[in-house]
């Protein structure tokens, strides 16, 4: 196990620039997600950390090792592919055995640590198989136990649950993070899906375009996003946001573009004349006959709460409620929102005030 | 009641011509002509041949295996047989070599590289008299360009007998074949190459191989399959070689390049004995016919290609 270190990296393909100066500290045996929509570079970065990739500039260290002209082979890494790259001509004990032949151990050594991934992972009665002969999580289960097997410094995860049906991912998930939680190995794992990186990290990196938006705890993030990014990024559904001002006769009031005025929890330091906006969580809304008045657009009850969407200071929001609402679109609601819950943003910067 | 289950015999005619079975006949009927006038009768017409002492303008009478019993007894039928093992065995080993070592090369990562394949393939497109008539050229006891290039370097002080001694005409047939055969070879496994999973090679490289183990443990076995199918087609087409070898040498010097095509061809059409050419000919189906299972067992699925979609 190890620390991992980026400091100042970057990578340009051709003359593009695509990683463009990434910092990023991962203690020992923390487990931390990268996270960001599709073409961020998260798996440039990645690979960039598995020696896949070379590094343009900047260093990553694994341990105290600066790795930048370090093989792949020499990293002492395992990675798990999104195409889980198993070798499709060796059995599934072959597979997990892999590096372990490679390296020229004795059939006893393989199989004393073959013999308890497999259990672990439950392949047990599937170690004779080859990988065509089993279903997208078995084989999701297969690249996982090759990567345990090593017991290497740090674990790669590429999107590894994204061509699994969704009751199999949320499956994985939990699996994946007991495993964590029972060989403590350094882990950094990359997904597009904000949910498994909120279920999972310790810590989340977000990234976007290149470079990091915000590091920090799965909860720090949803409490306290950094940024428009952040804020829109982290959390399902995704946070409202409206445009407008502070209201120059009180700054415990957000005004918004066509005069509504909205409850802000603590006094904003900023001229009303700066252009801002008001974020807040669709769970953080409540229906209140003193609240904000809002026409029903679009009601989803899924059961065990009501969604739904209404226009809002002019703008489209989604509420999420915990009770069960007898509203037809066309309707008005009265909507409390909790003061102590929302978020400021300059409209410019896009930074949290 | 009853009367309803069986359907009037022109019902069952009309579900017999829609169902599968009777659409699959009436496609394969084109082909099936086409391979009996075209393939089946000129076989059973060589074979037929073979028993008989046929000649030029003269059909002949059915001998039995006399033709067979001559050849048995005929050394120049042997070095033929002899000839043919040896060229298919060295020509195909070189060119499987030299065309998986091109594939290789071609599927990395070089610049130029679409211009690189396009030329790879020349060779193969070149029609073979044309080829062989260059060859004929470069092999040339007096103007050969390889004996004047190696004269200006001060290697050797007379030119290079290519064609005229059986030793260096041996070698030299087998210089042309091979550089005419890689191509096909070349481009096929680069295909085959091409359908590897980059992430294969690089799970091995995390996993600790180097490259020389990510070859032979990763590329080689993934390969297995097409190099049976591409070796199976390239045995066959230089075990009945003729074009090359009938351009370059005719057969000789001494009968030293003389393939059993070869031979064939010169005792029937030339020499006349129809029935004698024919019998030749036939000698090689039991050649043909042990490549032709060796492919087939070759390339049957293996148990990891079996089961499951990918
Ligand atoms: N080998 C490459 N050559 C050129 N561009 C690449 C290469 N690999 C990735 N990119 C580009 O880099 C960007 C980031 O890719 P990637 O790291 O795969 O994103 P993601 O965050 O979805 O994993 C994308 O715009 C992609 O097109
Ligand atoms: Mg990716």
């Amino acid at each position: 196990m190890a620390s991992v270190e980026f400091v100042n990296v970057r990578k340009s393909f051709g003359s593009q620039p695509i990683i463009k100066g990434v910092d990023v500290q991962i203690e020992d045996g923390e487990f931390v997600i990268l996270v960001g929509p599709s073409g961020c570079g998260k798996s440039t970065l990645l690979r960039m950390l598995a020696g896949l990739e070379n590094i343009s500039a900047g260093e990553i260290r694994i341990g105290d090792k600066v790795v930048n002209r370090v093989p792949p082979k020499e990293r002492d890494i395992a990675m798990v592919f999104q195409n889980y790259a198993l070798y499709p001509h060796m059995t599934v004990a072959d597979n997990m055995a892999f590096s372990l032949t490679l390296k020229g151990e004795s059939k006893a050594v393989i199989d004393a640590r073959v013999k308890p991934a497999a259990e672990i992972l439950g392949l047990t009665h599937l170690l004779e198989r080859y990988p065509r002969q089993l279903s997208g999580g078995q084989r999701q289960r297969v690249a996982m136990g090759r990567a345990i097997v090593r017991d290497p410094q740090v674990f790669l995860f590429d999107e590894p649950l994204s061509n699994l049906d969704a009751k199999l991912r949320v499956a994985m998930r939990a699996e994946i993070k007991e495993l964590h939680q029972r060989l403590k190995t350094t882990t950094v794992y990359v997904t597009h899906d904000q949910i498994e990186a909120m279920t999972m990290a310790d810590k989340i990196v977000v990234m976007h375009d290149g470079r990091v938006e915000q590091i920090g705890a799965p909860l720090e993030l949803y409490d306290r996003p950094a940024n428009l990014f952040v804020a829109g990024f982290i959390g399902s559904p995704s946070m409202n946001m409206i445009s407008g001002c502070i209201d120059p006769s009180d700054p415990l009031s957000f005004v918004a573009k066509d005069g509504t005025k909205l409850p802000v929890g603590k006094p904003i330091d900023a001229s009303p004349d700066r252009p801002l906006v008001y974020g807040m969580r669709p769970e953080f809304m409540r229906l209140d006959p003193a609240g904000i008045p809002a026409e029903v657009v679009v009601i989803e009850p899924t059961g065990a709460e009501t969604q739904i969407i209404a226009k809002l200071a002019g703008t489209e929001v989604t509420c999420v409620f915990h009770e069960r609402i007898a509203a037809r679109p066309g309707d008005t609601l009265h909507i409390g929102i909790d003061a102590a819950a929302i978020h400021i943003f300059d409209e410019t910067t896009g930074l949290r005030l | 009641m009853s009367s309803q289950s069986i359907p009037p015999p022109k019902a069952r005619m009309t579900d017999w011509l829609q169902s599968r079975n009777a659409t699959g006949l009436l496609f394969m009927l084109p082909a099936a002509a086409f391979l009996i006038c075209f393939l089946t009768y000129p076989l059973g017409l060589g074979v037929w041949l073979g028993f008989t002492d046929a000649k030029i303008g003269r059909s002949g009478v059915f001998i039995g295996l006399e033709n067979y019993w001559y050849l048995w007894h005929d050394p120049v039928f042997w070095t033929s047989v002899f000839n043919t093992v040896f060229y298919t065995l060295i020509a195909s080993v070189l060119k499987f070599a030299l065309g998986l070592w091109l594939a290789l090369i071609l599927n990395e990562h070089l610049p130029f590289k679409s211009f690189f394949r396009a030329i790879v393939l020349l060779p193969w497109v070149v029609p073979t008299v044309l080829s062989a008539l260059a060859f004929w050229w470069i092999f040339d006891a007096q103007f050969s360009i390889i004996s004047w290039s190696l004269m200006q370097l001060g290697w050797i002080d007379a030119p290079i007998n290519f064609l005229g001694d059986p030793t260096n005409a041996r070698i030299s047939v087998i210089a042309a074949n091979v550089w005419r055969g890689i191509p096909f070879i070349a481009i096929s496994l680069l295909a085959g190459l091409q359908t590897i999973s980059p992430s294969l090679q690089e799970a091995a490289s995390l996993d600790g191989a180097t490259s020389w183990q990510r070859f032979r443990l990763v590329t080689l076995p993934m390969l297995t399959p097409i190099i049976a199918v591409v070796m199976t087609f390239s045995v066959l087409f230089t075990f009945t070689d003729f074009q090359l070898i009938y351009v370059l040498t005719k057969g000789g010097p001494v009968n030293a390049t003389h393939l059993m095509a070869t031979l064939s061809f010169q005792r029937g059409i030339p020499g006349g004995q129809l029935g004698e050419g024919a019998a030749i000919a036939v000698a090689m189906i039991p050649f043909l016919l042990a490549a032709i299972l060796f492919s087939f067992f070759g390339l049957q699925r293996r148990k990891w290609q079996q089961g499951g979609q990918d």
